[in-house]
This record gives C-alpha cells, structure tokens and sequence, in this order.
C-alpha cells in the first residue's frame, strides 16, 4: 500500500467542515495560500494505520462554478492537483441544497466520499435516511459524522483509505482520474448502473452535450484534464474560465450555437435550466430516501433571530457585545499580564546580576534594555491579544458575525456599501491582513477597494498594546474599558466617513445587490476555537521573537551610539568629581550625582542616531504634541504596531538613571499629559498602516497606486486630526499636567 | 411581482431572477431557481430581507429582492 495520500475537504459555507477538519488533523495544521490566488490554504496531517494522510480544507463553496476566487481555487485545486480522494462534508440537516455541490462533484466523477456531517442534529430534527439507498443513488460512498464529537471519524478514515486503494490502482501512468467507483457498487443492479451520476438533462441539453463533447473528444482536450461529458456541461453552462481554456474556436462557435439554440428552445438560460434539473434531480433522489418528520430546522435559530436582528433591539444588542467583548480583554487580561511583567522583572534582574551595578556594559544594556524591554515589552499584552482573538473565534463561529452584517446593512447602505462589507471589517479588529483576504468574498470591485482602504481603521489586535500601555498610565480605572471601547468606535465612524468620500468620488457607481446565508446560531466548538486562538497566539510569539526582536537590536543600536563625544563625557565625569569631593552631607551628594547621571544619559539619548532622526522630525511632531522621542518610536511602529511599545520601553530605560524603580507606565505619566497620551492613540489608530498591511492591499487590490493611497492619505488624516485634537485640547487647558 | 412587495410572513413560489447570469448563478447554486419555494421571514420596508429557501436563512439586500420575480 501506498503510505502517502492526500485529501481535499470541500463542502458549503457552513456545513461544519472546519470542525472535520480539526477533528482529522487536530493542532497539526499549516496555514498557506493557493498558488496564483490569496486564498488562505489550511492544510493538515494525520497518520491513520500505515497511511500518512495530508488534509487540504477547501474554501466553502455553493457550487463548482467558478463565481468568486474561492470557488474557483476549490475547483482548480481538485482539477489540477488532483488529490487521491476528495471528502465533500454536507450539512445533513439542510441536505438539498448541500446536495448540489455533491452532484456537481460526482459528475466530475472524482474519487468522492460524502460525509452527512451534524447527523444528530438532522435526527433531532425529524430526518431519517435511508444511506445505503442514497449511497447507491449517488454512486458513492456516504459517512454519518457528529464533527463536533468526534463520531464517526474512525468510519470516515477507513472510508477514505478504501477510497484511496481504489482511487491509486485506477489513475493511469498520467495521474488521471479513471472511472472511480467503488468495487462494491459495481456488483449492484443494471438499472443503478444507468443512473448512477449521469443526471438526465433531457432531451434539448444531451443533444447539445453529445455534439460539443465530440468535437472535445477530436480536440484532444478533454482526454486530458476534464471528463469530457463534464466539461462539456460547464462550457453550457457558459463558464468563463473554462472556455478560456478550450481555446478551439470550433468549440467556441458550437457552444455558442448550442447555448442560443437552448435559450430559444427551452426560454431560459442553459444554466438556469440545468440548475434546475439537478435540483430536480437531488429532490428525487432525497423523495426515496430521507423521511422528514417535523419541520423543525431553525426554530431556536429563528427565536434568537427574532431578537438580534430586531429593528430596534438589533444595534443595542450588537453594540453591547462589542463592549463586552472590549471589557472582557481589557479585565480578564489583567492578571496574566501582571504575571508576565512580573516575570520579566524578574529576568532583568537575574541577568542585571551578572554584571556589577555600576556596569556601563554594552552587552548588559542590549540584554535588558533592547531585548527585554523591546520583545518583553510586547509579549505583556499576548493575553490581551488571545482573549481579543478568541472572542473574535466565537463571534465568527456561533453565527453571529452574519447577523451583525444583516443589522449593519442600511447604515453600510448609507455608506454606499453593504452588509456583507461589514464582516470583514469586523475580522479588522484582529488584524488587517485576513481582514483584507476576507474581502474577497465581496463581488463588486468597487466595494471592495473601498472596503479594503478603510479596514486598516479597524483598530488591529497589533494596535492594542498601544492602547493597553496608554490607558492605564493616564486615565483612572472607571474610564479604561469606555476609553478604550471610544477609540475602536473612532476607528469605525472615521472609516465610515472615508468610505462616503470614497464611494461618491473615485469610487462612485452603484452597489450590487448582495445575498448572504445566515447559517443557523451553533454552539462555538471549543476545540476549534482552541486551536485558532493557540494558532493566533502562536503567531504573535513567532513575530516577537523575529521581526520585533530585530526591530528591537537595530532600535537599540539606534538609541546606544554613537554615545556621547568624548569632550561631553569629560565634562559630566568632571561634574561628578566635583561633588564627589564637594562639602555637602551624604544625602545631598547622591541626590546631585542622580541627576547629573539623568542629564548625561538625557544627553546620549540626544546625540544618539534615533534622537536625531527624531529632533530632525520634530517640526512635524510638535503641532501634534509628540516629542522625539514618540517621534521615532512611530518610525518602528510601521514595521508592526507593537514596536511602538518596545521602543519606548527601550528608550525610557536606555535613557533613565535609575531604571528599577518605575514602571514604563509611571515614567510615561511622569513625562507626558494624558491629552498627549490620547494623541498616541489617535494617531497610532489612524497613521500608516504596517508593513504587512501595505503589502496585502497591493496584492488584492493589484494596484501599488491604491497601497500608496492608503498608505499616505491615512497618514496624512492621522497628522491632521492628532494636530486638531491637540491644538482643541491645549487651547482648553487640557494639555497641562 | 418582485419580492419586495411580499408581506413579511408570506410564502412564495420563484418565477425568475431579472439579474445578470452571474448572480443568476450564485443565486442558483443556493437554491434560488424558478419554482422554488420562498418563506418571506422578515421584510421591514426598508433594510435587507431574510427569507427561507430549501432549509437555509438567506439574507438578500433590497436591491436584490426587487429582482426576483415570485408568484
């Protein structure tokens, strides 16, 4: 036996096929993208038996035509690479219209295993089927799994290895797909065999199949990637890519004809009708198999609904799970961040011990200033950043995301977007970049640029520990969750308002009409969101330990040299002296040799290559009340926002005598007002978006124009209303400490 | 008569889809085809449409219920 094989999960939106996927592979997943597309590509692996199983989760599609870019790397994945097996997980709950992606799937006549996922869940709704009829029907073979508890996996296992055996022993020399039925359906009736995954189009359409297939036969074509009878079907049903590929123009014309020919005959689009005739097909298929009962699918679901997307109670109760979800990162986040402060302290100290106090080594200020105070400083806020990522796991995963773009629909509307722009920027409040790809599902060009230019005003999960330092150092406790939850509602108003000014100027044009499901409310299965929060969190590690840790190095580099020229440090040493052997008591020396240390240190910072970059921007600083410090402390942010806290940690140790005794908190609430503090956040909400964000807006847009565009006119924005704030603010009096 | 007239509450049959075949299509694909049935669940005169076709809550924006003609 062959002891590698590879399976592609596909199914609908919805049909819990990322529960059957964390099922087979648990944690020992690997997210990439679709060769060509930005398309995120999990993949997964397991070792059952002897086999070593590599697991492709598809994107969630309706059908194989090829609509939108998931859907068409769902089906270029199974067309072009091919897997041994391919899984189709149906909601058995809501079989017809899951159905319609199986039958396409058959008709492709793939190695196909059917797995009738949430099967309790159809048995406490009244459906009974009869599988082996079914499975003859269909002509393939069907699984019964509960996902979320793990039933049936063994079966689906041994299923898909049986599958796999055959699939391998069929495919010729060229890794084509042969016929793949399995050995113990062929033995069945003659009258199966005629129906078995050929749906009968009628009459006007097999014609029209037999005469485009033949002249595939003669182009040499079909023999190759696709069965030709369904090949033939899609070029019917008009698919562009598809006909792009047949590139004869003999074929073009007979399509052409065939497809003009059916809309006079029948009145109604080819694929229209053949929509229809497999609909047909399956709701004959489901009338000899599936008994249902009661109709009772949705009735808590509908209960709920009544509620949350209530016209009026709708956006209360919206807006009340945002606050929730505000104050439970902020409140539960607390304690382990304390812990994990406490344990860097700890680790400064330790490794402060290594070298005497009055050490001015090198090595020792790299170790505890640049890497501790940088990495360290970042890694305080993972708590903060997990709690934010779970809450987002569970908003997604219930089924309330999409109530939340049905409620935000006619303000979206008002905007010149609609609802279904709302989740995306929703995913926003995690992090831009999959905020960016989620995009993709949007069909109108239009609304997706302007959705994408105003995501990065969804305040990312990058952005919180700015936010988590600044709160807590200038504003009492009552204020912090409001404070908070009131940047995140800017972020949203100002994308608002960009959005407006986008849709009715360079973006200007109607808005397509929308249609998404609303997926039935689940409970969140914890060991998926498990896994995603670990895989975020992992993530945030990962970048800790590599870009803010070389950020940190360079920034530390940046603030320790070129120290202070020889004539300046000769002078504070004589200063020192001075005192040293001066008439005063003992008190009095140490006092006056602690600020003397101050204003030296003061002065390297000054003379350091960052102070200068940072004094050469003060003009711009200034009117926004930033000194230069904060100045170049931004510079790191736009690498990844967190660096804005690692900076400052490094440059509020390297340039401070006596380090132990105060918190970065209390030194920044010692050096700066708490209307400063504000301008911090503002800006940071608003300014240029990172690096990765940049990047990802010119691959989805494919454009560099509209990366620049987002890139500067955010900055510009961020400069002119920080500038407003401040300038409002001090003209109060609010700038004084 | 497009689906914006229908009262909240009401059940339909789908005649057509007036739309362009790419959206035809999608709306094919989640069981909107002529002759299906449509449970109108929630149509508030203004803001998008929840309606109930083969077992599935499909959400529609209103621009898109006026282009579906039902019976």
């Amino acid at each position: 036996m062959n002891s590698h094989v590879t399976i592609a999960l596909a199914g609908n939106p919805n049909s819990g096929k990322t529960t059957i996927f964390n099922e087979l592979t648990g944690a020992r997943q690997h997210v990439g993208n679709y060769p060509g597309v930005t398309v995120e590509r999990k993949e997964g692996f397991r070792t059952y038996g002897e086999i070593r199983f590599t697991i492709v989760d598809l994107p969630g599609t309706y059908s194989l035509t090829a609509y939108s870019e998931e859907e068409l790397a769902a089906r270029n994945y199974i067309i072009s690479e091919k897997p041994d097996v391919i899984v189709d997980v149906l909601d058995s709950s809501n079989l017809e219209r899951n159905l319609y992606l199986a039958v396409q799937l058959i008709e492709l006549k793939v190695p196909l295993v059917l797995v009738f996922n949430m099967s309790d869940m159809a048995k406490a709704r009244g459906y009974a089927y009869d599988i082996e009829k079914l499975s003859l029907l269909l002509g393939c073979p069907i699984v019964e799994t509960v996902g979320h508890k793990g039933k049936g996996m063994k079966d689906l296992l041994d299923t898909i290895t049986k599958m796999a055996e055959k699939s391998k022993c069929e495919k010729t020399s060229d890794g084509e797909y042969s016929s793949t039925l399995p050995v113990f359906l062929k033995a069945r009736s003659r009258e199966y065999r005629l129906r078995r995954h050929e749906i009968a189009y009628g009459k006007e359409i097999e014609e029209e199949i037999t005469r485009i297939s033949s002249l595939l036969g003669n182009n040499g074509l079909a023999a190759g990637a696709y069965d030709s009878r369904w090949l033939a079907l899609k070029l019917l049903e008009n698919d562009e890519q598809l006909r792009a590929l047949v590139s004869s123009s003999t074929v073009d014309e007979q399509v052409d004809q065939s497809i003009s020919k059916i809309e006079k005959v029948l009145g109604e689009t080819p694929e229209t009708y053949i929509a229809g005739r497999r609909y047909g097909f399956i709701s004959g298929a489901c009338l000899e198999t599936v008994r249902s009962t009661i109709e009772i699918r949705h009735t808590i679901s509908d209960k709920i609904d009544f509620v949350v997307t209530h016209r009026f109670l709708g956006l209360p109760v919206f807006l009340g799970l945002m606050y929730l979800t505000f104050h439970l990162t902020f409140t539960l986040g607390n304690p382990p961040m304390t812990w994990i402060e406490d344990f860097f302290g700890w680790l400064g100290g330790v490794i402060g011990g290594w070298w005497p106090a009055e050490s001015s080594s090198l090595l020792k200020s790299l170790l505890i200033d640049g890497i501790i105070g940088g990495v360290g400083g970042v890694i305080v806020f993972l708590p903060n950043i997990l709690l934010l990522f779970l809450a987002i796991a569970i908003l997604e995963d219930s089924g309330y995301m999409a109530r939340a773009a049905f409620i935000m629909d006619r303000m979206m509307h008002k905007i010149g977007l609609h609802g279904k722009s709302f989740i995306p920027m929703l995913i926003g409040f995690g992090c831009s970049v999959p905020a960016i790809m989620a995009t993709r599902t949007l069909e109108s060009r239009r609304d997706r640029i302007a959705t994408i230019m105003i995501i990065p005003l969804m305040s990312c999960g990058a952005r919180l520990p700015i936010y988590a330092l600044i709160i807590p150092a200038f504003f009492p406790q009552m204020w912090h969750a409001p404070m908070l939850f009131g940047i995140y509602i800017i972020g949203i108003l100002l994308a608002v308002i960009i959005a407006k000014l986008l849709r009715s100027t360079v973006l200007k044009g109607e808005s397509i009409p929308f249609v998404m499901e609303l997926p039935p409310y689940r409970l969140p299965v914890l060991k998926g969101v498990l896994i995603h929060v670990w895989e975020r969190g992992r993530l945030y590690l990962k970048k800790a330990g590599t870009i803010i840790l070389g950020i940190s190095i360079v920034m530390w580099a940046m603030t320790a040299f070129p120290g202070l020229p020889a004539g300046e440090a000769a002078r504070f040493e004589m200063m020192r002296q001075e005192i040293t052997i001066g008439n005063m008591t003992d008190e009095k020396k140490a006092r006056r040799l602690a600020s003397i240390e101050n204003k030296e240190a003061e002065a390297a910072l000054r003379t350091s290559i960052a102070g200068r970059i940072g004094h050469g921007l003060e003009p711009v600083l200034k009117p926004m009340g930033f000194d230069w410090k904060i100045g170049t402390a931004l510079i790191g942010a736009f690498a990844a926002k967190e660096v804005f806290v690692a900076q400052m940690g490094i440059m509020y140790s390297v340039g401070d005598a006596d380090k132990e005794s105060e918190t970065l908190r209390e030194k920044l609430r010692s050096a700066y007002t708490p209307l400063v503090g504000f301008c911090i956040m503002l800006f940071c909400l608003i300014s240029a978006p990172c690096m990765a964000t940049i990047a990802i807006t010119m691959r989805e847009s494919n454009s560099w124009r509209w990366a620049l565009f987002q890139l500067g006119g955010l900055t510009l924005l961020a400069f002119v209303l920080t500038m407003l704030v401040f300038q409002a603010g001090s003209l109060i009096g609010l700038g004084t400490q | 008569m497009p689906l914006t007239i229908v009262k909240q509450g009401k059940r339909v049959r789908l005649v057509s889809v007036e739309a362009g075949r790419d959206l035809k299509s999608r709306l094919a694909a989640m069981g909107l085809i002529p002759g299906a049935e449509i449970d109108v669940l929630r149509n508030a005169n203004h803001g998008p449409f929840i309606i109930s076709v083969l077992g599935s809550r499909i959400m529609l924006g209103r621009g898109m219920a006026m282009k579906i003609m039902v019976a």
